[in-house]
Protein backbone atom coordinates (compact mmCIF):
# COMPACT_ATOMS: atom_id res chain seq x y z
CA UNK A 1 0.00 0.00 0.00
CA UNK A 2 2.79 2.64 0.63
CA UNK A 3 4.34 1.64 -2.40
CA UNK A 4 1.28 2.73 -3.81
CA UNK A 5 0.94 5.90 -2.23
CA UNK A 6 4.48 6.46 -3.23
CA UNK A 7 3.89 6.01 -7.15
CA UNK A 8 0.50 8.68 -6.81
CA UNK A 9 3.05 11.22 -5.48
CA UNK A 10 5.17 11.02 -8.33
CA UNK A 11 2.40 11.02 -10.58
CA UNK A 12 1.35 13.71 -8.66
CA UNK A 13 4.64 15.47 -9.24
CA UNK A 14 4.46 15.03 -12.82
CA UNK A 15 1.10 16.72 -13.46
CA UNK A 16 2.19 19.32 -11.36
CA UNK A 17 5.22 19.95 -13.05
CA UNK A 18 3.25 19.95 -16.12
CA UNK A 19 0.57 22.24 -14.58
CA UNK A 20 3.41 24.47 -14.01
CA UNK A 21 4.00 25.08 -17.49
CA UNK A 22 0.98 25.60 -18.19
CA UNK A 23 0.37 28.10 -15.84
CA UNK A 24 3.01 30.00 -17.58
CA UNK A 25 1.50 29.61 -20.99
CA UNK A 26 -2.02 29.97 -20.40
CA UNK A 27 -1.97 30.88 -16.78
CA UNK A 28 0.36 34.59 -17.48
CA UNK A 29 0.04 34.61 -21.39
CA UNK A 30 -3.44 33.16 -21.67
CA UNK A 31 -2.88 31.40 -24.91
CA UNK A 32 -5.06 28.49 -25.23
CA UNK A 33 -2.95 25.22 -25.37
CA UNK A 34 -5.31 22.20 -25.71
CA UNK A 35 -1.90 19.94 -27.14
CA UNK A 36 -0.01 19.82 -23.43
CA UNK A 37 0.12 16.22 -24.06
CA UNK A 38 2.11 16.77 -27.30
CA UNK A 39 4.89 18.49 -25.93
CA UNK A 40 4.68 16.28 -23.14
CA UNK A 41 5.34 13.18 -25.89
CA UNK A 42 7.59 14.57 -27.38
CA UNK A 43 10.15 14.60 -24.49
CA UNK A 44 9.30 11.42 -23.31
CA UNK A 45 10.08 10.17 -26.81
CA UNK A 46 13.11 12.15 -26.88
CA UNK A 47 14.72 11.09 -23.62
CA UNK A 48 13.48 7.81 -24.25
CA UNK A 49 15.50 7.26 -27.56
CA UNK A 50 18.18 8.98 -26.29
CA UNK A 51 19.08 6.58 -23.02
CA UNK A 52 17.86 3.23 -24.91
CA UNK A 53 19.24 3.72 -28.67
CA UNK A 54 22.21 6.27 -27.75
CA UNK A 55 23.00 5.15 -24.30
CA UNK A 56 23.30 8.41 -22.87
CA UNK A 57 22.46 9.00 -19.45
CA UNK A 58 19.43 9.22 -18.44
CA UNK A 59 19.74 13.75 -17.02
CA UNK A 60 21.18 14.15 -20.37
CA UNK A 61 18.21 12.59 -21.80
CA UNK A 62 15.97 14.61 -20.03
CA UNK A 63 17.25 18.03 -20.80
CA UNK A 64 17.36 17.30 -24.24
CA UNK A 65 13.52 15.87 -24.01
CA UNK A 66 13.17 19.76 -22.16
CA UNK A 67 14.73 21.28 -25.06
CA UNK A 68 13.09 19.35 -27.92
CA UNK A 69 9.87 20.02 -26.61
CA UNK A 70 10.45 23.95 -26.23
CA UNK A 71 12.30 23.77 -30.05
CA UNK A 72 8.79 22.51 -30.73
CA UNK A 73 6.85 25.10 -28.72
CA UNK A 74 8.60 27.71 -30.60
CA UNK A 75 7.52 26.07 -34.02
CA UNK A 76 3.81 25.27 -32.82
CA UNK A 77 3.51 29.87 -31.60
CA UNK A 78 4.80 30.72 -34.62
CA UNK A 79 2.78 28.95 -36.64
CA UNK A 80 -0.13 29.84 -34.52
CA UNK A 81 0.75 33.52 -33.84
CA UNK A 82 -2.29 34.84 -35.93
CA UNK A 83 -4.86 32.34 -34.22
CA UNK A 84 -6.79 32.81 -31.12
CA UNK A 85 -9.45 31.57 -28.48
CA UNK A 86 -11.29 28.90 -30.30
CA UNK A 87 -8.73 28.36 -33.01
CA UNK A 88 -6.04 28.11 -31.21
CA UNK A 89 -7.38 25.77 -28.98
CA UNK A 90 -8.34 23.42 -32.26
CA UNK A 91 -4.87 23.89 -33.59
CA UNK A 92 -3.29 23.24 -30.62
CA UNK A 93 -5.31 19.73 -30.19
CA UNK A 94 -4.33 18.80 -33.52
CA UNK A 95 -0.89 18.96 -32.82
CA UNK A 96 -1.01 16.84 -30.56
CA UNK A 97 -2.76 14.00 -32.25
CA UNK A 98 -0.37 14.45 -35.36
CA UNK A 99 2.60 13.89 -32.28
CA UNK A 100 0.39 10.49 -31.66
CA UNK A 101 -0.61 9.64 -34.67
CA UNK A 102 3.62 10.22 -36.18
CA UNK A 103 4.56 8.30 -33.27
CA UNK A 104 2.04 5.28 -34.01
CA UNK A 105 3.32 5.29 -38.06
CA UNK A 106 7.33 6.06 -37.70
CA UNK A 107 7.65 2.42 -36.57
CA UNK A 108 11.74 2.92 -37.69
CA UNK A 109 12.05 6.15 -35.10
CA UNK A 110 9.37 5.03 -32.40
CA UNK A 111 8.72 0.75 -32.34
CA UNK A 112 4.72 2.44 -33.40
CA UNK A 113 2.03 1.12 -31.07
CA UNK A 114 4.42 -1.53 -29.41
CA UNK A 115 6.21 1.63 -27.58
CA UNK A 116 9.35 2.16 -26.04
CA UNK A 117 10.44 -0.65 -23.53
CA UNK A 118 13.16 -0.87 -21.12
CA UNK A 119 13.67 2.96 -20.72
CA UNK A 120 16.51 2.98 -18.00
CA UNK A 121 15.20 4.79 -14.85
CA UNK A 122 18.13 5.96 -12.11
CA UNK A 123 19.62 2.84 -10.08
CA UNK A 124 16.27 0.49 -11.29
CA UNK A 125 18.45 -2.42 -11.03
CA UNK A 126 20.20 -1.95 -7.63
CA UNK A 127 16.88 -1.26 -5.79
CA UNK A 128 13.89 -2.85 -4.17
CA UNK A 129 10.63 -1.46 -6.13
CA UNK A 130 9.45 0.56 -3.13
CA UNK A 131 13.20 2.00 -2.86
CA UNK A 132 13.09 3.03 -6.27
CA UNK A 133 9.86 4.42 -6.11
CA UNK A 134 11.05 6.21 -3.06
CA UNK A 135 13.94 7.60 -5.22
CA UNK A 136 11.94 8.92 -7.71
CA UNK A 137 9.85 10.97 -5.16
CA UNK A 138 12.43 12.60 -3.92
CA UNK A 139 13.78 13.06 -7.33
CA UNK A 140 10.36 14.74 -8.74
CA UNK A 141 10.21 16.46 -5.13
CA UNK A 142 13.33 18.57 -6.37
CA UNK A 143 12.50 18.96 -9.62
CA UNK A 144 9.12 20.08 -8.57
CA UNK A 145 10.37 23.09 -6.23
CA UNK A 146 13.09 24.25 -9.00
CA UNK A 147 10.39 24.24 -11.29
CA UNK A 148 7.79 26.53 -8.71
CA UNK A 149 10.72 28.70 -7.76
CA UNK A 150 11.45 29.61 -11.34
CA UNK A 151 7.55 30.01 -12.25
CA UNK A 152 7.46 32.16 -9.12
CA UNK A 153 10.13 33.82 -10.34
CA UNK A 154 8.76 34.67 -13.57
CA UNK A 155 5.47 35.48 -12.52
CA UNK A 156 6.70 38.36 -9.95
CA UNK A 157 8.93 39.61 -12.46
CA UNK A 158 8.87 42.42 -15.20
CA UNK A 159 8.42 39.84 -17.83
CA UNK A 160 5.33 38.19 -16.28
CA UNK A 161 3.91 41.43 -15.93
CA UNK A 162 4.23 41.64 -19.64
CA UNK A 163 2.62 38.15 -20.17
CA UNK A 164 -0.17 39.54 -18.39
CA UNK A 165 -0.53 42.15 -20.16
CA UNK A 166 -0.70 40.57 -22.96
CA UNK A 167 -3.36 38.38 -21.65
CA UNK A 168 -5.54 41.05 -21.02
CA UNK A 169 -5.02 43.03 -24.32
CA UNK A 170 -2.51 42.47 -27.00
CA UNK A 171 -3.07 45.55 -28.65
CA UNK A 172 -2.72 47.69 -25.38
CA UNK A 173 0.57 45.62 -24.79
CA UNK A 174 1.94 46.42 -28.22
CA UNK A 175 1.43 49.87 -27.84
CA UNK A 176 2.97 49.82 -24.58
CA UNK A 177 6.18 48.99 -26.31
CA UNK A 178 6.30 45.27 -25.53
CA UNK A 179 7.22 42.95 -29.33
CA UNK A 180 4.17 40.68 -28.15
CA UNK A 181 5.37 38.08 -31.04
CA UNK A 182 8.31 37.51 -28.90
CA UNK A 183 7.01 37.34 -25.55
CA UNK A 184 4.46 34.53 -26.94
CA UNK A 185 6.96 32.64 -28.35
CA UNK A 186 9.15 32.63 -25.23
CA UNK A 187 5.95 31.71 -23.02
CA UNK A 188 5.39 28.79 -24.96
CA UNK A 189 8.80 27.60 -24.90
CA UNK A 190 9.70 28.36 -21.44
CA UNK A 191 6.10 26.36 -20.47
CA UNK A 192 7.08 23.41 -22.97
CA UNK A 193 10.34 22.87 -21.56
CA UNK A 194 8.57 21.93 -17.94
CA UNK A 195 6.01 19.49 -20.10
CA UNK A 196 9.06 18.01 -22.00
CA UNK A 197 10.80 17.19 -18.75
CA UNK A 198 7.52 16.00 -17.13
CA UNK A 199 7.15 13.56 -19.80
CA UNK A 200 10.98 12.39 -20.23
CA UNK A 201 10.60 11.95 -16.37
CA UNK A 202 7.53 9.83 -16.48
CA UNK A 203 9.53 7.79 -19.18
CA UNK A 204 12.20 6.80 -17.00
CA UNK A 205 9.98 6.35 -14.43
CA UNK A 206 7.63 3.59 -15.74
CA UNK A 207 10.13 2.68 -18.20
CA UNK A 208 7.69 2.20 -20.69
CA UNK A 209 5.86 5.08 -23.29
CA UNK A 210 3.65 4.05 -26.78
CA UNK A 211 1.48 6.32 -28.49
CA UNK A 212 -1.74 5.13 -26.47
CA UNK A 213 -0.69 6.85 -23.45
CA UNK A 214 -0.27 10.26 -25.08
CA UNK A 215 -4.29 11.06 -25.40
CA UNK A 216 -5.84 14.14 -25.27
CA UNK A 217 -7.72 12.99 -21.81
CA UNK A 218 -4.07 13.71 -20.04
CA UNK A 219 -4.27 17.62 -21.43
CA UNK A 220 -7.92 17.74 -19.94
CA UNK A 221 -6.68 16.41 -16.55
CA UNK A 222 -3.86 19.13 -16.35
CA UNK A 223 -6.52 21.90 -17.06
CA UNK A 224 -8.63 20.62 -14.43
CA UNK A 225 -5.57 20.71 -11.94
CA UNK A 226 -4.76 24.74 -13.00
CA UNK A 227 -8.66 25.19 -12.76
CA UNK A 228 -9.53 23.58 -9.48
CA UNK A 229 -5.81 24.91 -8.15
CA UNK A 230 -6.31 28.48 -9.47
CA UNK A 231 -5.22 29.49 -12.86
CA UNK A 232 -1.96 32.28 -12.70
CA UNK A 233 -0.91 30.85 -9.47
CA UNK A 234 1.90 28.74 -9.18
CA UNK A 235 1.27 27.31 -5.70
CA UNK A 236 -2.37 26.48 -7.14
CA UNK A 237 -0.82 24.66 -10.01
CA UNK A 238 0.78 22.35 -7.56
CA UNK A 239 -2.22 22.25 -5.39
CA UNK A 240 -4.36 21.33 -8.52
CA UNK A 241 -2.43 18.72 -9.84
CA UNK A 242 -2.35 16.81 -6.60
CA UNK A 243 -6.36 17.33 -5.79
CA UNK A 244 -6.68 15.45 -9.34
CA UNK A 245 -4.67 12.60 -9.02
CA UNK A 246 -5.96 12.03 -5.39
CA UNK A 247 -9.54 12.05 -7.02
CA UNK A 248 -8.58 10.09 -10.09
CA UNK A 249 -7.44 7.62 -7.71
CA UNK A 250 -9.52 7.98 -4.73
CA UNK A 251 -12.72 7.36 -6.59
CA UNK A 252 -10.71 4.33 -8.01
CA UNK A 253 -11.82 2.64 -4.21
CA UNK A 254 -14.82 4.11 -3.67
CA UNK A 255 -16.62 3.10 -6.58
CA UNK A 256 -16.31 -0.53 -5.73
CA UNK A 257 -17.77 -0.18 -2.77
CA UNK A 258 -21.37 1.00 -4.41
CA UNK A 259 -23.43 -1.50 -4.80
CA UNK A 260 -24.99 -2.57 -8.00
CA UNK A 261 -23.06 -1.09 -10.39
CA UNK A 262 -21.24 -3.06 -13.35
CA UNK A 263 -17.46 -1.81 -13.94
CA UNK A 264 -18.17 -0.34 -16.55
CA UNK A 265 -21.17 1.59 -14.95
CA UNK A 266 -18.36 2.01 -11.90
CA UNK A 267 -15.62 3.77 -14.66
CA UNK A 268 -17.85 6.66 -16.11
CA UNK A 269 -18.95 6.90 -12.42
CA UNK A 270 -15.41 7.92 -11.61
CA UNK A 271 -15.27 10.73 -14.46
CA UNK A 272 -18.25 12.18 -13.15
CA UNK A 273 -17.33 12.48 -9.69
CA UNK A 274 -14.24 14.35 -10.73
CA UNK A 275 -16.47 16.65 -13.01
CA UNK A 276 -18.83 17.24 -10.27
CA UNK A 277 -15.88 17.70 -8.08
CA UNK A 278 -14.40 20.79 -9.95
CA UNK A 279 -18.06 22.01 -10.66
CA UNK A 280 -18.56 22.24 -6.86
CA UNK A 281 -14.97 24.12 -6.42
CA UNK A 282 -15.53 27.00 -8.93
CA UNK A 283 -19.05 26.95 -8.04
CA UNK A 284 -17.82 28.32 -4.72
CA UNK A 285 -14.22 29.62 -5.35
CA UNK A 286 -14.52 30.73 -9.26
CA UNK A 287 -10.30 31.80 -8.89
CA UNK A 288 -9.55 27.91 -7.86
CA UNK A 289 -8.66 26.90 -4.07
CA UNK A 290 -5.74 29.32 -4.52
CA UNK A 291 -7.07 32.33 -6.83
CA UNK A 292 -4.31 34.19 -8.29
CA UNK A 293 -2.86 37.46 -6.34
CA UNK A 294 -4.19 40.55 -6.85
CA UNK A 295 -0.89 42.07 -7.34
CA UNK A 296 2.73 40.63 -8.49
CA UNK A 297 4.66 43.30 -7.16
CA UNK A 298 8.29 43.11 -8.28
CA UNK A 299 10.21 45.22 -4.87
CA UNK A 300 7.86 46.07 -2.48
CA UNK A 301 5.87 49.08 -2.13
CA UNK A 302 4.42 50.86 0.11
CA UNK A 303 0.92 51.83 -0.91
CA UNK A 304 -2.42 52.90 0.80
CA UNK A 305 -4.75 49.56 0.16
CA UNK A 306 -6.91 49.60 -2.27
CA UNK A 307 -10.24 51.65 -1.94
CA UNK A 308 -14.17 50.11 -2.72
CA UNK A 309 -15.04 52.12 -5.48
CA UNK B 1 10.87 71.63 -38.33
CA UNK B 2 7.57 69.88 -37.85
CA UNK B 3 7.67 66.71 -35.14
CA UNK B 4 5.70 64.84 -36.79
CA UNK B 5 4.73 64.64 -40.81
CA UNK B 6 2.34 63.00 -42.40
CA UNK B 7 2.50 63.01 -45.82
CA UNK B 8 -0.56 61.45 -48.47
CA UNK B 9 -1.41 58.38 -46.37
CA UNK B 10 -4.00 56.33 -48.03
CA UNK B 11 -5.94 53.48 -45.78
CA UNK B 12 -8.78 51.57 -47.23
CA UNK B 13 -11.00 49.09 -45.38
CA UNK B 14 -12.74 46.24 -47.81
CA UNK B 15 -12.76 49.25 -50.97
CA UNK B 16 -14.04 51.94 -48.39
CA UNK B 17 -11.66 54.94 -48.03
CA UNK B 18 -11.02 55.88 -44.33
CA UNK B 19 -8.25 57.52 -45.90
CA UNK B 20 -7.44 59.49 -48.55
CA UNK B 21 -3.93 61.14 -48.54
CA UNK B 22 -4.13 62.87 -45.40
CA UNK B 23 -1.10 65.82 -44.91
CA UNK B 24 -0.50 67.35 -41.81
CA UNK B 25 1.94 68.74 -39.24
CA UNK B 26 2.13 68.83 -35.83
CA UNK B 27 4.96 71.42 -33.79
CA UNK B 28 6.69 70.67 -31.34
CA UNK B 29 5.45 72.26 -27.42
CA UNK B 30 2.01 72.43 -28.66
CA UNK B 31 -1.17 71.27 -28.19
CA UNK B 32 -2.55 70.48 -31.69
CA UNK B 33 -6.19 69.48 -32.08
CA UNK B 34 -7.45 67.53 -34.77
CA UNK B 35 -11.14 67.26 -35.13
CA UNK B 36 -13.85 66.64 -37.71
CA UNK B 37 -16.90 64.36 -38.25
CA UNK B 38 -17.57 61.24 -37.21
CA UNK B 39 -15.96 58.86 -39.83
CA UNK B 40 -13.73 61.31 -41.11
CA UNK B 41 -10.67 59.33 -39.99
CA UNK B 42 -9.49 60.61 -37.29
CA UNK B 43 -9.11 57.37 -35.27
CA UNK B 44 -7.72 55.63 -38.09
CA UNK B 45 -4.98 58.58 -38.75
CA UNK B 46 -3.96 57.97 -35.45
CA UNK B 47 -3.90 53.94 -35.39
CA UNK B 48 -1.90 54.19 -39.08
CA UNK B 49 0.57 56.89 -37.38
CA UNK B 50 0.92 54.18 -34.33
CA UNK B 51 1.87 51.29 -36.21
CA UNK B 52 -1.43 49.47 -34.93
CA UNK B 53 -3.30 49.79 -38.70
CA UNK B 54 -0.21 49.88 -41.74
CA UNK B 55 -0.79 52.41 -44.12
CA UNK B 56 -1.39 51.81 -47.67
CA UNK B 57 0.22 54.15 -48.87
CA UNK B 58 1.65 57.87 -48.04
CA UNK B 59 4.44 58.60 -45.34
CA UNK B 60 4.89 59.47 -41.72
CA UNK B 61 8.37 60.93 -40.26
CA UNK B 62 8.40 61.37 -36.30
CA UNK B 63 11.36 63.69 -34.99
CA UNK B 64 13.24 63.15 -38.39
CA UNK B 65 12.93 59.24 -38.96
CA UNK B 66 10.50 57.51 -41.22
CA UNK B 67 8.27 55.35 -38.73
CA UNK B 68 5.58 54.41 -41.95
CA UNK B 69 6.42 50.89 -41.69
CA UNK B 70 7.22 50.50 -37.75
CA UNK B 71 5.56 47.84 -35.40
CA UNK B 72 2.78 49.61 -32.81
CA UNK B 73 5.98 48.93 -30.43
CA UNK B 74 8.95 50.22 -31.98
CA UNK B 75 6.87 53.56 -32.68
CA UNK B 76 6.27 53.54 -28.97
CA UNK B 77 10.01 53.23 -28.24
CA UNK B 78 10.85 55.99 -30.62
CA UNK B 79 8.57 58.50 -28.38
CA UNK B 80 5.42 58.73 -29.24
CA UNK B 81 2.87 56.89 -27.80
CA UNK B 82 -1.04 56.76 -27.91
CA UNK B 83 -3.78 56.65 -25.89
CA UNK B 84 -7.24 54.61 -26.48
CA UNK B 85 -10.59 56.35 -27.13
CA UNK B 86 -12.70 53.63 -24.97
CA UNK B 87 -10.12 53.51 -22.21
CA UNK B 88 -8.85 50.17 -22.85
CA UNK B 89 -5.76 48.64 -20.98
CA UNK B 90 -4.94 45.74 -18.23
CA UNK B 91 -7.88 45.39 -16.24
CA UNK B 92 -6.42 42.46 -14.12
CA UNK B 93 -3.71 44.61 -13.37
CA UNK B 94 -3.07 47.18 -10.76
CA UNK B 95 -2.90 50.38 -11.88
CA UNK B 96 0.26 50.66 -10.60
CA UNK B 97 1.31 47.72 -12.61
CA UNK B 98 -0.52 49.45 -15.95
CA UNK B 99 2.00 52.65 -15.35
CA UNK B 100 4.90 50.68 -14.65
CA UNK B 101 4.22 47.95 -18.01
CA UNK B 102 4.90 51.24 -20.06
CA UNK B 103 8.19 51.90 -18.64
CA UNK B 104 10.69 51.30 -21.17
CA UNK B 105 13.97 50.08 -20.69
CA UNK B 106 13.18 47.57 -18.06
CA UNK B 107 15.86 44.61 -18.01
CA UNK B 108 13.76 42.54 -16.57
CA UNK B 109 11.54 42.09 -19.08
CA UNK B 110 14.32 39.70 -20.49
CA UNK B 111 13.96 35.85 -19.25
CA UNK B 112 17.17 35.54 -17.99
CA UNK B 113 16.81 38.76 -16.49
CA UNK B 114 13.76 37.68 -14.77
CA UNK B 115 14.87 34.49 -13.76
CA UNK B 116 17.91 35.80 -12.01
CA UNK B 117 16.44 38.41 -10.67
CA UNK B 118 19.33 40.32 -12.04
CA UNK B 119 20.32 43.59 -9.94
CA UNK B 120 20.23 45.65 -13.03
CA UNK B 121 16.34 44.90 -12.97
CA UNK B 122 15.78 45.69 -9.31
CA UNK B 123 17.15 48.78 -9.95
CA UNK B 124 15.30 49.78 -12.87
CA UNK B 125 12.14 48.82 -11.01
CA UNK B 126 12.79 51.13 -8.52
CA UNK B 127 13.63 54.06 -10.31
CA UNK B 128 10.06 53.46 -12.26
CA UNK B 129 7.93 52.60 -9.35
CA UNK B 130 9.44 56.19 -7.94
CA UNK B 131 8.18 57.74 -11.40
CA UNK B 132 4.43 55.86 -11.54
CA UNK B 133 4.05 57.30 -7.85
CA UNK B 134 4.94 60.77 -8.99
CA UNK B 135 2.93 60.08 -12.39
CA UNK B 136 -0.11 58.78 -10.11
CA UNK B 137 0.20 61.91 -7.81
CA UNK B 138 -0.34 64.35 -10.42
CA UNK B 139 -3.40 62.52 -12.19
CA UNK B 140 -5.00 61.85 -7.94
CA UNK B 141 -4.37 58.65 -8.51
CA UNK B 142 -2.61 57.96 -5.59
CA UNK B 143 -5.10 56.54 -3.87
CA UNK B 144 -5.86 53.80 -6.09
CA UNK B 145 -2.29 52.61 -6.91
CA UNK B 146 -3.13 49.42 -5.55
CA UNK B 147 -6.75 48.56 -7.17
CA UNK B 148 -7.56 46.15 -9.92
CA UNK B 149 -7.47 49.03 -13.22
CA UNK B 150 -11.16 47.80 -13.36
CA UNK B 151 -12.01 49.05 -10.05
CA UNK B 152 -11.79 52.52 -11.45
CA UNK B 153 -14.64 54.62 -12.41
CA UNK B 154 -15.13 55.96 -16.06
CA UNK B 155 -12.94 59.39 -15.21
CA UNK B 156 -10.22 57.64 -13.34
CA UNK B 157 -9.70 55.30 -16.11
CA UNK B 158 -9.25 57.87 -18.18
CA UNK B 159 -6.36 59.65 -16.14
CA UNK B 160 -4.84 56.40 -15.86
CA UNK B 161 -4.80 56.49 -20.04
CA UNK B 162 -3.01 59.74 -19.84
CA UNK B 163 -0.40 58.01 -17.05
CA UNK B 164 0.37 55.03 -18.82
CA UNK B 165 1.49 57.47 -21.82
CA UNK B 166 3.63 59.51 -19.85
CA UNK B 167 5.54 56.21 -18.43
CA UNK B 168 6.19 55.80 -21.90
CA UNK B 169 9.06 58.91 -21.38
CA UNK B 170 7.26 60.29 -24.63
CA UNK B 171 8.10 63.18 -26.90
CA UNK B 172 4.69 63.24 -28.54
CA UNK B 173 1.17 61.81 -27.55
CA UNK B 174 -1.81 61.33 -29.65
CA UNK B 175 -4.99 61.35 -27.44
CA UNK B 176 -8.06 59.96 -28.57
CA UNK B 177 -10.76 61.69 -26.74
CA UNK B 178 -9.45 61.72 -23.63
CA UNK B 179 -12.09 63.94 -22.49
CA UNK B 180 -15.18 61.61 -23.98
CA UNK B 181 -18.11 60.83 -21.37
CA UNK B 182 -16.29 62.14 -18.44
CA UNK B 183 -18.56 64.74 -16.22
CA UNK B 184 -17.63 68.50 -16.59
CA UNK B 185 -15.66 68.83 -13.68
CA UNK B 186 -13.19 66.45 -14.62
CA UNK B 187 -13.18 67.24 -18.59
CA UNK B 188 -11.99 70.98 -17.06
CA UNK B 189 -9.29 68.95 -14.60
CA UNK B 190 -8.16 66.67 -17.50
CA UNK B 191 -7.48 70.34 -19.83
CA UNK B 192 -5.77 71.80 -17.16
CA UNK B 193 -3.54 68.38 -16.37
CA UNK B 194 -2.58 68.36 -20.45
CA UNK B 195 -1.73 72.18 -19.82
CA UNK B 196 1.14 70.70 -17.24
CA UNK B 197 2.26 67.97 -19.63
CA UNK B 198 2.92 70.39 -22.58
CA UNK B 199 4.67 72.34 -19.98
CA UNK B 200 7.09 69.69 -18.92
CA UNK B 201 8.37 69.53 -22.50
CA UNK B 202 5.74 66.96 -24.21
CA UNK B 203 3.99 67.78 -27.90
CA UNK B 204 -0.18 66.43 -28.07
CA UNK B 205 -1.78 65.92 -30.48
CA UNK B 206 -5.57 65.01 -29.60
CA UNK B 207 -8.85 64.17 -31.05
CA UNK B 208 -12.00 65.35 -29.36
CA UNK B 209 -15.49 66.30 -29.98
CA UNK B 210 -16.29 68.56 -26.80
CA UNK B 211 -15.22 71.98 -28.62
CA UNK B 212 -14.62 74.01 -25.78
CA UNK B 213 -12.20 71.66 -24.92
CA UNK B 214 -10.58 72.18 -27.82
CA UNK B 215 -10.86 76.00 -28.25
CA UNK B 216 -9.44 76.58 -24.92
CA UNK B 217 -6.52 74.05 -24.73
CA UNK B 218 -4.82 73.91 -28.60
CA UNK B 219 -2.61 76.79 -30.06
CA UNK B 220 -3.60 75.11 -33.67
CA UNK B 221 -6.28 73.11 -35.16
CA UNK B 222 -7.03 70.81 -37.87
CA UNK B 223 -10.13 70.20 -39.59
CA UNK B 224 -10.41 66.36 -41.17
CA UNK B 225 -13.34 65.73 -43.82
CA UNK B 226 -14.04 62.52 -45.57
CA UNK B 227 -10.25 61.09 -45.16
CA UNK B 228 -8.67 64.50 -45.51
CA UNK B 229 -7.44 67.73 -44.40
CA UNK B 230 -10.20 69.64 -45.03
CA UNK B 231 -8.31 72.85 -43.26
CA UNK B 232 -6.08 74.21 -40.55
CA UNK B 233 -5.47 77.61 -38.42
CA UNK B 234 -6.44 78.58 -35.03
CA UNK B 235 -9.87 77.50 -33.31
CA UNK B 236 -11.81 80.63 -34.11
CA UNK B 237 -10.22 80.27 -37.68
CA UNK B 238 -11.77 77.70 -37.89
CA UNK B 239 -14.91 77.46 -36.04
CA UNK B 240 -15.68 80.47 -38.57
CA UNK B 241 -15.43 78.97 -41.88
CA UNK B 242 -18.19 77.66 -43.36
CA UNK B 243 -16.44 74.36 -45.45
CA UNK B 244 -15.98 73.07 -41.84
CA UNK B 245 -19.90 74.22 -40.20
CA UNK B 246 -21.00 72.33 -43.74
CA UNK B 247 -18.85 69.18 -42.92
CA UNK B 248 -20.35 69.07 -39.55
CA UNK B 249 -23.69 70.12 -39.95
CA UNK B 250 -24.58 69.17 -44.01
CA UNK B 251 -25.18 71.40 -46.94
CA UNK B 252 -28.47 72.85 -47.33
CA UNK B 253 -30.39 71.52 -49.52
Amino acid sequence: MENYIIAMGVSAGIYALMALGMNIIWGMAGLINLGLVGFFAVGAYTSALLTVKFGLPIVVGVMAGGAAAALVGVIVSLVTVRMRGDYLAIVTLGFAETIRVFATNEIWLTNGSDGISGIPGPFRGALTPVEFNSLYLAIMVVVVAVAYVLVERLSYSPFGRVLRAIRDDEQVAAVAGKQVLLYKVQAFALGSVALGVAGALYGHYTSYIAPDIFVPLLTLYIKLALLAGGVGNSKGAVLGAFVVVFFLECTRFIVPLIPAITPVQGAALRELIVSVSLLVILRFRSGGLIPEARSHLVVPAALPAPTRS
Amino acid sequence: MSLLEVRGVTRSFYGVHALNGVDLDVEPGKITGLIGPNGAGKTTLFNCISGLVPADGGSIRFDGTDITRLRPDQVTRSGLVKTFQIARGFPRLTVLENLLLYAPDQPGEHVGAALLRSRAAVAREREIMAKAVEIAAMLNLSHVLANKASDLSGGQKKLLEIGRALMSEPKLILLDEPAAGVNPTLVREIGEKLREIVARGVTLLLIEHQMDMIARLCDHVIVLAEGRRLLEGSFEEVAGNHEVQQAYMGRRA
